[in-house]
């Protein structure tokens, strides 16, 4: 292999004095995959961001391309020196087509005229390399997630890069789609592509990785090739520490369970959702798998009265109940955690405080709605220490926490509540490690203290993890139920046959 | 909960967060942003002082400067609730007319005279609450809904007069529009239009900072779908405040019908909620919503009262009030965002 493609040697990056990279060296080869791995606020972000231009690194450290010195300046400073960032949220624009967006700040045009026929053309060849499906006068608007995910490799491709960063690519992707984009990966390595790729998944970083480097705290860990890779080395790596039980269980998983809490009959919108039936007893952890667009977290707006049912009902505690809003869920004691904490669970301007006591400050309040400013103190003080909130204190906007805590605080919001039914939906997506085994033990707690659990997660090691009994959605329909037994454990295998609905051969 | 010691040993071994300012820190920068344009305020205050050689600091010039903020603040009140949810109302200046015609119209009759201050600001609250109802329930979108009401209300203002001016020197409660509460006798006195604009102020800030009706239109403004999603009766929160907003523009009605004797269902109260908005917008208060604060708009109506009062000492023309009082619009908010720039999160 000849030298490296980028060379970053002693990289560092304050901010108002607080150093969030110190002193990193990150070496890159062309035809690799190189993953970088580290739990939220590690610096993998921040590195980039120097990457991309946007952030300008403290003076002191060296960034190498192709072994010339490069100097990265401004957002299309990245894109000069040849490398390009796939953000976790797409930063195409929706309203354009596909080549416009291939296209954007780079447009052509003939006598001053947009010259869309030209810039249709000159996409194509990259659009059948990738092996796209849609064409380039597609809306966005249009496309899946997926394809999306296409169009900015090939809004990469198109300008030349030598270098790729992915930034959790797969985090909005299907099983399916997953497998696509890993095949597309494979062949840009081939190509002679260097990529870089950021996840929390380790199945991806085996399946992918050629070499993985590991930041915590800002700094460099170490750096790992391909034969040693190995979960428990990276976790120890990323955390600092050895994690013996990842998921923890001290509730039973196999007790037998006689009083359900949380009963669906025939649940159904009209088109989504269609005739679901499920149970879920006290002191259970019910899993809710499928793929992506299996109607998981439509079912759950059902059950908790954010989409109107068309068909069926609910009962609590033998009882049947109208729900008719999320309003009337809560009053009931049923509590879902949204899958986009950002867009649907927190006010990301307001306090952890706030954001904690919003659902019970009515109940909370005196003469008539004036708050009780001591009880809602109180309050947070009691999440932070129970759920390990780590943030300076509960007066703090939540937007400047990371993933983990931010989840923690919408999770302490809905058990501030006193549910008897939590509904849980992808309850550690873009949660650093040590923030999803602290979640995992909150989970676990819960259901000893007789809460029923309904958790929804496309990460399939956790529902096997956590969950007693699985559900599994197909195209709107409950397809099937797996029960944790202690002889013959469910496999990945068994969620993923009945969730594609293919033939599946216990060996 | 229940004892959850995995979770306090992590707290314990993790150390710090880089990112995370530390609460001093966060407390000063509150404070920068809640003094927000204070120093704006004091330094045109201070300006025209010197420019007008020493015609602005007297206690009566101070008087009619806070009597002409008065009307100005009330509205801007209402408008900062409905700007906090996101929304915007455009047709208070058109309902302050319609409830100072009511108002008028009322203080006429001989037996239901001294009902005519409830009459006006009931009158305001019935358009607020249709707005609010149509933008609650219709899912209108505000600025659309607030149009409309724009127009169709000043057409009412004028039916209300049939397009005449209603006059009644003998109003009453009058003392309201032109008397001052006196505190110190022959040394200080506050015109009532202020005193009725600050309790409002002090009104509002209760309900935006101390019940649960404030946090939940913080809510509201800062994320609409997860409000709903938290069980936050989101329709409730908008008819609220466009009846919030309607109230005080039949209130700032009220006080303009004290203050004149008379109402004019075509001049009175046009374009008012042009002033309104820049107060709020002056005053700090997001756009879109879910940040902003009462004492802004407080200081945000002041500016633009001081400007006015400012030019007119200082001899400048008409014509050129209106340039300077746009550039200073311009101005101060510019300034503002380079303000808050630096202190922005990482």
């Amino acid at each position: 292999m000849s030298g490296p493609i980028l060379e970053m040697r002693g990289v560092s990056k304050s901010f108002f004095g607080i150093k969030a990279l110190q002193k990193v060296d990150l070496t890159v080869y062309a035809g690799e995959v190189h993953a970088l791995m580290g739990e939220n606020g590690a610096g993998k972000s921040t590195l980039m961001k120097i990457l991309s231009g946007a952030y300008r690194p403290d003076p002191g450290g060296e960034i190498r391309i192709d072994g010339h010195p490069v100097r990265i300046e401004g957002p299309l400073g990245g894109r000069a020196a040849g490398i390009s960032i796939i953000y976790q949220e797409l930063s195409l624009a929706p309203n354009l087509t596909v080549a416009e967006n291939i296209y954007l700040g780079r447009e052509v045009s003939q006598s001053g005229l947009l010259a869309r026929g030209a810039m249709r053309e000159g996409v194509g060849p990259i659009l059948t390399r990738l092996g796209a499906d849609f064409a380039a006068s597609t809306l966005v608007a249009e496309l899946s997630m997926g394809q999306r995910q296409l169009v900015e490799i090939a809004r990469a491709l198109h300008a030349r890069s030598k270098i790729l960063i992915m930034d959790e690519p797969t985090t909005s992707l299907s099983a399916g789609e997953s497998e696509k984009l890993f095949a597309l990966i494979r062949q840009l390595r081939a190509e002679g592509l260097a990529i870089i790729y950021i996840s929390h998944r380790m199945d991806e970083v085996y399946a992918l990785g050629d070499r993985v480097t590991v930041l915590r705290d800002g700094r460099l860990v170490g750096s790992l090739d391909k034969p040693e890779i190995r979960a428990d080395s990276i976790v120890r790596m990323m955390v600092g520490r050895d994690v013996s039980s990842f998921y923890k269980k001290d509730h039973d998983p196999h007790a037998k369970r006689d009083r359900p809490v949380l009963t669906a009959v025939d649940l159904g919108d009209g088109h989504r959702v269609k005739g679901c039936s499920l149970t879920v007893h006290a002191g259970e952890v019910v899993g809710l798998a499928g793929l992506i667009g299996a109607g998981r977290t439509e079912l759950a707006h059902l059950i908790i009265g954010a989409t109107p049912k068309m068909t069926g009902h609910v009962t609590l505690d033998g009882e049947r109940i109208e729900i008719e809003t999320p309003r009337d869920a809560l009053d009931a004691g049923i509590a879902y955690l949204t899958e986009d904490r950002k867009a649907l669970g927190l006010f990301l301007d307001m306090s952890c405080a706030d954001n904690i006591n919003l659902a019970v400050i009515g109940r909370d309040a005196r003469l008539g709605g004036v708050l009780d400013r001591d009880k809602a103190r109180l309050r947070a003080d009691e999440a932070f220490s129970a759920l390990g909130i780590r943030a300076p204190n509960p007066g703090v906007t939540v937007g400047g926490l990371s993933g983990g805590n931010q989840q923690k605080v919408l999770l302490s919001r809905l058990l501030a509540t006193a549910p008897k039914v939590l509904i849980l939906d992808e309850p550690t997506r873009g949660v650093d490690v040590g923030a999803k085994s602290e979640i995992y033990s909150i989970i676990d707690n819960l259901a000893k203290s007789g809460t029923a659990i309904l958790v929804i997660s496309s990460d399939l090691p956790e529902i096997l993890g956590i969950c007693d009994r699985v559900l599994v959605m197909r195209c709107g329909q409950l397809a099937g139920e797996l029960q944790q037994s202690a002889t013959t454990p469910i496999t990945q295998e068994d969620i993923m046959a009945l969730a594609t609905g293919t033939e599946h051969v216990h060996a | 909960m229940p004892d959850n010691s995995p979770a306090q040993a992590k707290a314990a071994t993790a150390g710090g967060l880089p990112a995370a300012p530390d609460s001093k820190q966060q407390r000063l920068r509150l404070m920068i942003r809640a003094a927000g344009m204070l120093p704006v305020l004091l330094i045109l205050c201070i300006g025209f002082h010197m420019l007008s050689e020493g015609r602005f600091f007297t206690g009566q010039n101070l008087g009619i400067v806070l009597q002409q903020a008065a009307v100005n603040t009330v509205l801007a009140a209402g408008m900062t609730f409905v700007i906090l949810t996101g929304g915007i109302d455009l047709s208070v200046g058109s309902i302050l007319a319609a409830a100072a015609m009511a108002g008028l119209t009322l203080s006429k009759m001989p037996d239901l005279g001294t009902l005519w201050l409830p009459a006006a600001v009931l009158t305001g609250l019935a358009f607020g609450v249709v707005n609010g109802a149509l933008i609650a329930l219709l899912r209108l979108p505000p600025f659309i809904v607030t149009l409309g009401s724009l127009t169709a209300v000043r057409g009412l203002a004028r039916l209300m007069g049939s397009d005449t001016t209603v006059f009644n020197p003998s109003i009453p409660y009058a003392f309201i529009g032109n008397a001052s509460l006196t505190l110190i006798p022959g040394v200080v006195s506050i015109p009532w239009l202020s005193v009725i604009a600050l309790l409002v102020i002090l009104g509002s800030w209760l309900i935006l900072r101390r019940t649960v009706l404030g946090v939940h239109i913080y809510a509201v403004g800062g994320n609409e779908s997860a409000a709903r999603l938290a069980g936050i009766k989101v329709w409730a929160v908008l008819i609220f405040v466009y009846g919030m907003s309607g109230l005080l523009a039949g209130l700032g009605g009220g006080m303009q019908a004290a203050r004149l004797y008379a109402a004019n269902g075509l001049q009175l109260g046009q374009s008012y909620e042009l002033d309104a908005i820049t107060a709020v917008i002056l005053g700090g208060t997001s756009f879109v919503g879910g940040i902003g604060s009462i004492w802004g708009t407080l200081v945000g109506a002041l500016i633009i009262a001081v400007l006015s009062n400012g030019l007119i000492l200082v001899g400048v023309s008409d014509i050129w009030q209106y340039v300077i009082k746009g550039l200073v619009i311009i101005g101060a908010v510019a300034l503002d965002r380079y303000r808050l720039q630096g202190s922005a999160r990482t």
